[in-house]
């Protein structure tokens, strides 16, 4: 909670005044509204919200598979359809979206062969990242025949083979049981301590998104917009998760919390 | 009487039957109509099906099986060659209620053993093979065997219904017509025209997918051209090709062609919203995205056009032979044999033709098999 940490790394991302409104047949549907956001460079930022606050709106425009219809943002100090051409970003989907006739170690290697990179390098690149994920050994099975927890680490790790300086990630362990989450969650942060990447986290877990990260930003809904960015004054890096039960961390999850609840009350 | 009853329970009805139907089938004193089996056969037919139905009321084990096999062919070999000939003389009442009974007998026996063969459940993948084969050709035997000795035992005129022995006979008298024909309406027109129907739906799929307008212009006139009869499509494609192969090609190609440009649009749109954003996030071209993702999602999609276009092949290239064609080809043979009463010939184009296309969608289906692998319907 210590607003007083101020810019002295270079911002990532960096949006002003956004706003995106969907038309549909029931008229317009303010998706996102006035959004004001400033990410830095390794920070491991959460976006919670209830659904239809515009977190994942808000994450897809980031990596331009929406456009804003009004305000400015950029990632990297460019458009974001600029970020997305340099293949600046990782995109981890809530679902693993892992094409079936490929095997894990093919998944991986997909964007490896779309930017063009030479076959020792994939398959160096490949190797390393299943690794990364614990998933070596596993590189000749189909997503079929691995776990919901595996297909949605070698998700990762495929995110993780192009190796972007920024890692998206919408709600990617919103599928999986709590044991299972929990363990990711872990392994996640030690990952994002190895390799000082920034990470955008969308999720509606209040633990989850205390657990991860140094910046939590709290969305409200109708129209989706920031109720309150919180900081976290918890250590940065690899967290055990007994974390959890400190103080400090019920501390920040109680204001997330009520933020949650303040920005939800008038639509009721 | 308990125990006597007790393998009834368990399935054992159709060994008993078999059991009763074969003494029954023994002749009455005076009944000079019955079965014609010398003394020798019937009581080597009557001990093998006794035995076998005795030992299935047991067990199924492989020595009940393999003599259930023995027992029900060779009592159906010893009937079929009981049986006159020639045509039944006009007035005959066809065989006697013993030939009947030692049929019946001999089929529930079979009818035993495929049951058997089906419960049993393998351990070793060649034997769990073996036996996942041995029952629809058991089956298919069985089938002709009814069908020979219903036809020839009851005096059904062969222009109604030819025995399998007459089809059979015929296709090995005339393999060079039959191969010829084969080779004019299956080889040439059949194959030649499904490859170019189905290559062209594919193509223009592919282009009514890159430029959208197409899709509402060509997809209406595809789906009018299809709707088109092919009694009135055949005439004009001989005076357009000539009366050889090219025209029954083109018959086929107008067939083919729209399944599958249906299909693979289809196919093309299969792939999910979050796989398509992910190749966004990677900035792949059109090129790439529809190499990658979007053709091998359609594949499941393009088989099935592939298969059901294989059967509307076969059957438009035959009936488009009715309308103008050289002296060869399968449609030809038929409709010129019909008029000619002679039925077996028909019968045995039919059976070539129904021979022909099923090992062509076999061999699709093999294909298939090979390249959706990951299917959900393909998984194993």
């Amino acid at each position: 909670m210590t607003e007083a940490r101020s810019s002295t790394r270079p911002s990532v991302i960096d949006a002003r005044g956004l706003s995106l409104t969907f038309t549909t047949a029931d008229g317009p549907v303010h998706a996102l509204s006035n959004v004001d956001l400033t990410i830095e460079k390794g920070d491991f930022v959460s976006f919670i919200g209830p659904s239809g606050c515009g977190k994942t709106t808000l994450l897809r425009v980031i990596a331009d598979l929406e456009r804003q219809t009004a305000g400015t943002i950029t990632v990297n100090g460019t458009s974001p359809e600029k970020a997305r051409l340099d293949r600046a970003y990782g995109y981890v989907f809530q679902a693993p979206a892992l094409y079936p006739w490929r095997s894990i170690a093919s998944n991986v290697a997909l964007p490896l062969e779309i930017m063009g990179l030479p076959k020792a390098e994939r398959l160096r690149r490949v190797q390393k990242n299943l690794a990364l994920v614990n998933l070596a050994g596993f590189e000749k099975k189909f997503p079929w025949q691995l776990s919901g927890g595996m297909q949605q680490r070698a998700s990762i790790a495929r995110a993780l083979a192009v190796e972007p300086d920024l890692l998206l990630m919408d709600e990617p362990f919103g599928a999986l049981d709590e044991i299972v989450r929990d363990h990711l969650n872990e392994q996640l942060l030690q990952l994002w301590a190895k390799t000082e990447k920034t990470v955008v986290f969308v999720t509606h877990s209040i633990p989850e998104a205390v657990y991860l990260s140094t910046k939590i930003v709290v969305m409200s809904p109708r129209p989706g917009r920031i109720h309150d960015i919180v900081e976290s004054d918890l250590p940065r890096g690899p967290r055990p998760l007994d974390i959890r039960e400190t103080p400090e961390f019920l501390k920040i999850a109680h204001r997330v919390r009520e933020g949650l609840r303040a920005g939800h009350s008038y639509a009721d | 009487m308990n125990a006597l009853l007790a393998p009834l329970r368990g399935g054992g009805v159709l060994p008993f039957l078999a059991i009763v139907a074969i003494f029954l089938a023994f002749p009455l004193p005076g009944d000079a109509t019955s079965l014609g089996l010398s003394p020798v056969a019937l009581g080597g037919l009557t001990a093998s099906v006794v035995v076998a139905a005795a030992l299935f009321l047991r067990r199924a084990d492989a020595l009940a099986i393999g003599l259930g096999l023995v027992a029900s062919f060779a009592g159906a070999a010893l009937l079929i060659d009981d049986l006159p000939d020639g045509p039944l003389p006009a007035g005959s009442p066809g065989m006697g209620q013993g030939f009947w009974f030692a049929l019946v007998a001999v089929w529930l026996l079979a009818w035993t053993t495929v049951d058997r063969i089906a419960g049993l459940s393998p351990r070793h993948p060649v034997a769990r093979r073996a036996a996942d084969l041995a029952i629809p050709i058991l089956f298919g035997v069985w089938l002709l065997i009814l069908w020979e000795v219903l036809v020839r035992g009851l005096g059904v005129p062969s222009v109604l219904l030819p025995a399998p022995s007459a089809i059979g006979a015929k296709l090995a008298a005339e393999t060079a017509t039959l191969w010829a024909d084969f080779r004019q309406t299956f080889l040439k027109s059949v194959l030649v025209g499904w490859a170019l129907g189905c290559g062209s739906g594919f193509l223009v799929a592919l282009l009514v997918d890159r430029v959208p307008f197409l899709k509402r212009g060509l997809l209406p006139v595809g789906n009018l051209v299809s709707a088109l009869p092919i009694v009135g499509i055949a005439p004009i494609m001989v005076m357009w090709f000539g009366f050889d192969w090219p025209s029954k090609a083109a018959v086929v190609v107008i067939m083919t062609f729209f399944p599958m440009l249906v299909n693979t649009l289809a196919g093309l749109d299969a792939a999910g919203r979050m796989e398509r954003d992910l190749m966004r996030t990677y900035a792949a071209g059109h090129g790439q995205e529809l190499l990658k993702l979007r053709l091998p999602a359609a594949m499941p999609f393009v088989f099935n056009a592939l298969k059901i276009n294989s059967t509307l092949a076969l059957i438009g290239a035959i009936v488009a032979e009715f309308f103008g064609t050289p002296i060869v080809g399968m449609g030809f043979r038929i409709s010129t044999e019909v008029g000619r009463m002679a039925i077996d010939m028909v019968w045995a184009e039919i059976a070539v033709a129904a021979l022909a296309g099923s090992l062509f969608y076999g061999a699709i289906g093999l294909v298939e098999r090979l390249v959706t692998f990951w299917h959900p319907s393909m998984r194993r």
